[in-house]
């Protein structure tokens, strides 16, 4: 398989583009592997890849009941930041923006990584003390976080409503530079090539249905293409996580399903230059190099498997939009869709041995999972090769919640609404 | 989506707040289990299909309702007040459909 590189570019173009190859097999299932990663999302491809590159384990299947990049890895609204306030959640999220600064490089893959940084509006007082005790804990952390006046806001996103007579007026912002976007479909290509490449097999159309067992212990998996067997079964199915594992059995877990919405407009001129979110409800939206807005908001925030949402949020989402930039007002939206979110109850992952033996669970991601691919991945990858966690995800098993050892960011107790 | 208030009848999911998983059963209060209340508080059923689960018609009469909806379809199949404890079918049929799945 060719490298990506100038000269392959050249060559390329000069016979027309016809000779490029796929970036991935189409392998038929092997009866048995190593480790099976159930789901072909961001986080069961970067498991993948780091298995085989950092712990030589190439004996890998990635089974994927739809087509690659079909769940939320091709849904989101690609923000990457690590602007959080527990330590554990700084070191997690700061591992990962490390990790996605040479992702580009070590894929050999343009994810085309933007650090275009990201902007918290704050519009109260209150706001304003929480945000800046946010940015110490980040920089306390090693990060960084930079605490902005209006007036450098109005310099940095000229198009942001200032005014005192705003309706939730803008009293300043908090500002992580090293936060950014990337575009989330490169993503999983650029992982699902690099895991190929090293012999991990690709598996599409091969959804499963059903646990191999010998007693307590998972040995395999049944699938749309038959058994499999495996030494190890790793999960990583994401909004799908309570259908998966009640086929094993587990029928509780800390996490509930719900339904997030994405927006995308009409393109337009260069606009905004970062990600900029706003405080006074909850939206976040950056401009996409194509120039469309694509942005989001809340949760639907009832129970939902169903890829798709209702219009009050679509309203509320709008309207946060036009208070922050009012000069949006008559933008046209092109595009809008829906993806289903596994939501913990303390708003923190799960990257966990467990909870059967032979079985692996990687979940919890809220909507912010995207930003956490190469980091959820490396962990993964380490946690199954070693069957124990990596020092930055012992904090995040899954037996954090009987042990009242939860990571709250919000401080708001169980609630599967936190992001 | 719609809901149908056994009292207001038939109204835009906006006036409704979600209240949660109504599957769950507080454990006896006496109980110094904490594995108990650990998975009381934090375990989830989150099935995919019918779900029994609590609303309020907080911008209409504010009753709180027991609701029976499908999470894949929105489908709602019964609607009932939450101190009845069983929804009632029939009640929030007679209003016609209240399917209005989501939009
Ligand atoms: C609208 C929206 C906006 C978001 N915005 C952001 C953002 O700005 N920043 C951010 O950090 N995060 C964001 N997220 C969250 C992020 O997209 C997710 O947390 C992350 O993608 C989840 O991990 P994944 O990529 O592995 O999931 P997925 O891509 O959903 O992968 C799971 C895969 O498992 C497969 N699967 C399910 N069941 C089976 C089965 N039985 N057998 C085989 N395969 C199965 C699915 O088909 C799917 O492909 C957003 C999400 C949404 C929906
Ligand atoms: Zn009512």
């Amino acid at each position: 398989m060719a490298e990506y590189s100038l000269l392959s570019l050249l060559k390329n173009a000069w016979s027309g583009n016809r000779d490029w190859k796929p970036a991935w097999r189409k392998p038929d299932p092997k009866p048995e592997y190593d480790v099976i990663i159930v789901g072909g999302g961001g986080h069961g491809l970067a498991t993948a890849f780091y298995l085989a590159k950092e712990h030589g384990i190439t004996n890998v299947a990635v089974l994927e009941k739809g087509w690659l990049g079909s769940g939320n890895i091709g849904r989101n609204t690609t923000i990457v930041r690590s602007n959080y306030l527990l330590p554990e959640s700084i070191r997690f999220y700061d591992f990962s923006v490390k990790l996605w600064e040479n992702l580009s490089h070590e894929l050999n893959y343009n994810v085309m990584f933007s650090q275009r940084g990201i902007l918290n509006l704050a519009h109260s007082p209150a706001q304003a003390d929480d945000y800046i005790r946010r940015g110490n804990a980040m920089r306390h952390g090693g990060g960084d976080g930079v605490w902005l006046t209006p007036a450098e806001i109005a310099k940095k996103v000229p198009g942001v409503d200032l005014s005192q007579n705003a309706r939730f007026p803008v009293v300043g912002g908090l500002l992580q530079p090293r936060a950014g976007t990337a575009r989330h479909d490169a993503v999983a290509w650029g992982f699902a090539r690099g895991a190929d490449r090293r012999g991990v097999d690709i598996i599409e159309n091969c959804e499963v249905t059903g646990f191999l067992r010998d007693g307590d212990n998972v040995t395999g998996v049944k699938t749309s293409r038959g058994e499999i067997r495996a030494k190890k079964v790793a999960v990583a199915v994401a909004g799908s996580t309570g259908r998966v594992m009640r086929l094993a059995g587990i029928d509780r877990l800390p996490i509930e399903s719900h339904v997030l919405q994405a927006f995308v407009t009409e393109s337009l001129k260069p606009f905004v230059d970062t990600v900029v979110t706003f405080g006074g409800g909850h939206l976040y939206m950056s401009q996409s190099d194509k120039g469309s807005l694509v942005f989001g908001g809340d949760l639907d925030g009832y129970n939902s498997y169903a890829q798709r949402g209702n219009l009050p949020v679509v309203e509320e989402v709008m309207s946060e939009m036009v208070a922050m930039f009012p000069s949006l007002a008559r933008v046209r939206l092109l595009r809008s869709w829906g993806g289903v979110m596994d939501m913990s109850m303390d708003g923190t992952p799960i990257i966990t041995t467990g909870p059967l033996p032979g079985m692996y669970l990687n979940t919890g991601w809220c909507y912010g999972g995207f930003k956490a691919t190469p980091a959820s991945g490396w962990l993964f990858a380490w946690t199954i090769a070693k069957n124990t966690p990596h020092e930055i995800n012992a904090p995040f098993t899954l037996d954090r919640f009987h042990r009242g050892a939860i990571i709250d960011e919000k401080g708001q107790g169980a609630t599967p609404k936190l992001h | 989506m719609q809901i149908t208030c056994p009292y207001c009848g038939p109204r835009d999911l906006a006036e409704f707040a979600y209240q949660g998983d109504a599957n769950r059963t507080r454990p006896d209060p006496a109980s110094t289990d904490q594995q108990v209340w650990n998975a009381y508080v934090y375990d989830r059923t989150n099935p995919a299909g019918e779900h029994r689960e609590y609303w309020q018609h907080a911008g209409g009469c504010r009753s709180h309702l027991l609701v029976v909806r499908s999470t894949l379809t929105h489908e709602i199949t019964s609607v009932g007040f939450v101190h009845d404890k069983t929804p009632s079918p029939a009640r929030s049929r007679r209003r016609g459909s209240s399917k209005g799945a989501g939009a």
